[in-house]
């Protein structure tokens, strides 16, 4: 029993951490296509409209990848969470059959049309198709995020006898109060994935000395979105996320900050430190006083309880890894601000083409975006264990009754393997597209 | 309400498999017929240019089962549990397969991929058709052994083969020598719809050769349809009450053997849409034919201890389902205009289209 939670349960976190790197790039970078191409209409400066129609591109290669490790999430509902499905699929099962007819018919349909249809269309039509495909990917986080509000935040409900949890109201799914930050976190986060990418591409560019009138075009643009974006990511939306965890899920904020014991005169908040979990403390611990509880409740001596409040049955079952997937989050986000705030006095002074170092640490900080919205993700699935449905129904009450931990592993072996393949397969591509650059061949 | 979803579902399932059939079709005709790189390289295009939009419609039937029946997808997802994720592998082998071959121009490269699109489609006709073949023998709810449950009622687990390859046994397994006919049908059917694709959107040179193929696949499909019909008198004498109780279900049985009909005269068909059309009837017909046989079952049971799964016994709850039509309405509406918009913009041979044009 206990090994078979833990390979559905490592199952589900490989295959959805694979999935989760396209979509995070085309939710971003879609919005970035709708201002290039804007901009070009405005404009009508070719490097603009090759810029939307070059991001296009590998917009479609992350499409096509987000769509194949996409059909295993909904798969494995079905297939490792069967229980979970039974109980709560007459309420998450709207919000996911919404995300199919609402975004991914509409992201599918017009992506093709901007990529096909541009003569066809001329340029207003030709924005709009790019408009409806940002559209598309930004319901499908929508829907997403309105799953997973429910599964922290569970609203609207009834619980049968039969422990079945059916649909009370319906629009409760859309006004969680779990809902809109943490959707506009994690949209803001996959604008930082985006920002990060197309300023590394342009910072290539203009390393490799090859395409460097759009390598530039790149780079502005990617310093821009990225400095708006980083800072947004972190205020006002993640100080909203952080309030929100610790109003509805004290114990796993107690856990993911680092408290281990409550301090009654106001919290540290922890800057580095390894759990140690034997001794409940942590260890090489650098933390400055009070300053949680002021940016928890603007007030510098409120109690924040630590995990000693808590019951072992109510606290995260692996605190370390959330603690850590917090605080790289975080550290990251904190990293990004200063580099894109940097870069950008740079671009204002008219001097960031030049300064290479720069141009080095940009092209190079492209997996460090994905890392942190990665951890953020980590951060809110594990602080809302030991439960699927937080307070209400816990991990281990979830999985499939009939499905062997043999089964199990042997297809978690296969969808290594197989992602490996895949991984593989992007990177031939993305670098094949990256490597012919935006430079239209008709001019 | 139930009435409603199970024909919604029905719908977007029969969408999908014609959309994403023609390209697990494309994919078997390339494994056999194609010889040239110019056509193996249009074929594959074919296929390549719209595999992934036609895929959202299972993403979308999936959502839907999900969330109108909820007992139903739990337990036939973990019951299925291999045949699943053996198929999710081989629909992502088949993308790669379909994406790659022609990035690099080197003729091992192309005959890697070409490879695994060709077989990843046949394995995936093949499995699909054994899981409808599954879904009208029914499986074992509660796994019941000597008379004593293992599981709850409506869940069940059924290993890939039973030594025996017996429908009849106790514990059958997926594949036993009734799905593998089922399985076949499913083969030959797409194969002639993927000839079909292929004769509509391309000038391959094998078009004209094609018609013959669809001509002798369908002598087959005719063979094994009747024997199929044999065969399942054997594994659920009852299989056909439904018809007798409810004359007007007929229209399915006929709309397949339209199709089937239909397309014997291949080599006088004018307008190659047409032949599309009879090979879409082929699919809608066998599949809404089988639930039709079935309804108001999803799932048979072949013991006698429990209840076979019903649209009722696993559906959501009345509110929900009653919610889910607004928005399932304005859905489909969407659906409808973005597909309209997309046929027009998207018609004619795809030999030359290509980013831009």
């Amino acid at each position: 029993m206990e090994d078979m939670i833990f390979y559905d349960r490592l199952q589900f976190a490989f295959t959805i951490t694979f999935h989760y790197i396209f979509p995070q790039l085309t939710m971003g970078l879609s919005l970035m296509i709708v201002y290039f191409k804007w901009k070009y209409l405005r404009n009508k400066i070719e490097k603009y409209n090759d810029s939307a129609k070059f991001f296009m591109k590998i917009f479609a290669i992350n499409f096509t990848m987000g769509v194949v490790t996409g059909i295993p999430m909904e798969f494995q509902f079905g297939t490792n969470w069967a229980k979970f499905s039974e109980l709560t699929g007459g309420i998450i099962g709207q919000t996911l059959a919404m995300e199919g007819m609402f975004s991914f018919f509409l992201e599918s349909s017009f992506l093709a049309l901007f990529i096909f249809g541009e003569k066809l269309m001329g340029q207003k039509l030709h924005l709009l198709t790019g408009f409806l495909v940002f559209l598309g990917s930004w319901a499908s986080g929508w829907f997403i995020l309105a799953t997973n509000a429910w599964m922290q935040h569970p609203v609207g409900y009834e619980i049968l006898e039969n422990g079945k949890f059916v649909l009370e109201n319906f629009s409760a799914l859309f006004s969680n109060p779990w809902l809109l930050p943490a959707f506009l976190h994690n949209q803001l986060a996959s604008v930082v994935t985006s920002s990060f990418v197309v300023a590394s591409i342009g910072a290539f560019y203009i390393l490799r000395n090859k395409q460097i009138e759009h390598g530039k075009l790149f780079l502005k643009t990617g310093v821009i979105f990225g400095l708006i974006s980083s800072i947004l990511v972190a205020f006002p939306t993640g100080d909203w996320n952080a309030k929100n965890v610790a109003k509805h899920q004290p114990a796993a904020f107690a856990a993911m900050e680092g408290i281990f014991e409550t301090e009654e005169a106001g919290a540290e908040i922890v800057l580095i430190g390894q759990p140690n979990m034997v001794e409940k403390k942590l260890d090489n611990k650098i933390a400055v006083p009070n300053i949680l509880s002021f940016l928890t409740y603007q007030d510098w001596d409120k109690q924040i309880n630590g995990m000693d409040k808590f019951e072992k049955e109510e606290l995260p079952d692996n605190v370390p890894a959330l603690y850590y997937s917090y605080h790289i989050m975080v550290g990251l986000g904190t990293v990004f601000m200063g580099i894109m705030a940097l870069a950008a006095f740079l671009l204002w002074r008219k001097k960031l083409y030049n300064i290479k170092p720069l141009l080095w640490t940009i092209m190079f900080l492209v997996p460090f975006p994905y890392i942190a919205n990665l951890t953020g993700w980590y951060t809110a699935e594990l602080g809302r264990q030991p439960y699927l449905v937080y307070g209400l129904l816990r991990t281990s009450d979830g999985i499939s009754p009939t499905v062997s931990s043999g089964n199990t592993l042997f297809t978690l072996l296969g969808f290594v393997a197989l992602y490996m393949l895949l991984g593989l397969l992007f990177l031939v591509l993305v670098g094949k597209t990256i490597n012919e650059g935006p430079k239209s061949k008709l001019h | 309400m139930e009435i409603f979803w199970y024909i919604s579902i029905a719908v977007v399932l029969a969408v999908f498999f014609i959309l994403d059939g023609y390209d697990f079709g494309t994919g078997i005709i390339h494994l056999f017929f194609a010889k040239t790189e110019k056509d193996k390289e249009v074929i594959a295009k074919s296929a390549g240019l719209f595999w992934d939009s036609n895929e959202v419609w299972l993403v979308a039937a999936g959502g839907m089962l999900f969330m109108a029946f909820p007992t139903f997808y739990a337990s036939v997802f973990s019951g299925f549990y291999l045949p699943l994720i053996l198929v999710l592998w081989l629909i992502i082998f088949r993308a790669i397969g379909l994406e790659l071959r022609s990035q690099f121009k080197f003729q091992m490269w192309k005959d890697i991929w070409d490879t695994s699109f060709g077989v990843s489609s046949l394995l995936l006709a093949l499995f699909f058709g054994i899981a409808l073949g599954n879904i009208v023998r029914g499986v074992n709810l509660g796994g019941v052994d000597n008379g004593i449950s293992v599981h709850e009622g409506h869940y069940f687990f059924l290993p890939l083969w039973d030594g025996s390859f017996s429908p009849l046994t106790e514990h059958p397994g997926v594949i036993d020598w009734f799905t593998i006919i089922i399985g076949l049908i499913a083969v030959v059917t797409l194969a002639i719809h993927g000839a079909n694709w292929i004769i509509l959107k391309t000038n391959s040179s094998i078009n004209t050769k094609l018609k013959g193929v669809i001509f002798k696949l369908n002598i087959i499909l005719a063979i094994l349809t009747v024997f199929s019909l044999v065969v399942w008198q054997v594994v659920n004498p009852n299989s056909l009450d439904n018809f007798g109780d409810k004359p007007y279900l007929l229209i399915f049985p006929l709309i397949y053997l339209s199709g089937l009909v239909g397309l014997f005269f291949i080599k006088k068909i004018k307008k190659d849409s047409h032949a599309f059309v009879l090979s879409s009837l082929l699919i809608v017909g066998g599949i809404t034919s089988s639930l039709a046989s079935l309804f108001p079952v999803i799932l048979p049971s072949v013991n006698d201890t429990h209840e076979p799964l019903t649209i009722y016994n696993t559906a959501a709850s009345e509110y929900g389902l009653s919610v889910g039509i607004y928005w399932g309405i304005l859905g489909f509406l969407l659906i409808l205009i973005y597909m309209i918009i997309q046929k027009r913009l998207m018609k004619g041979k795809v030999d030359n289209m290509d980013y831009g044009h």
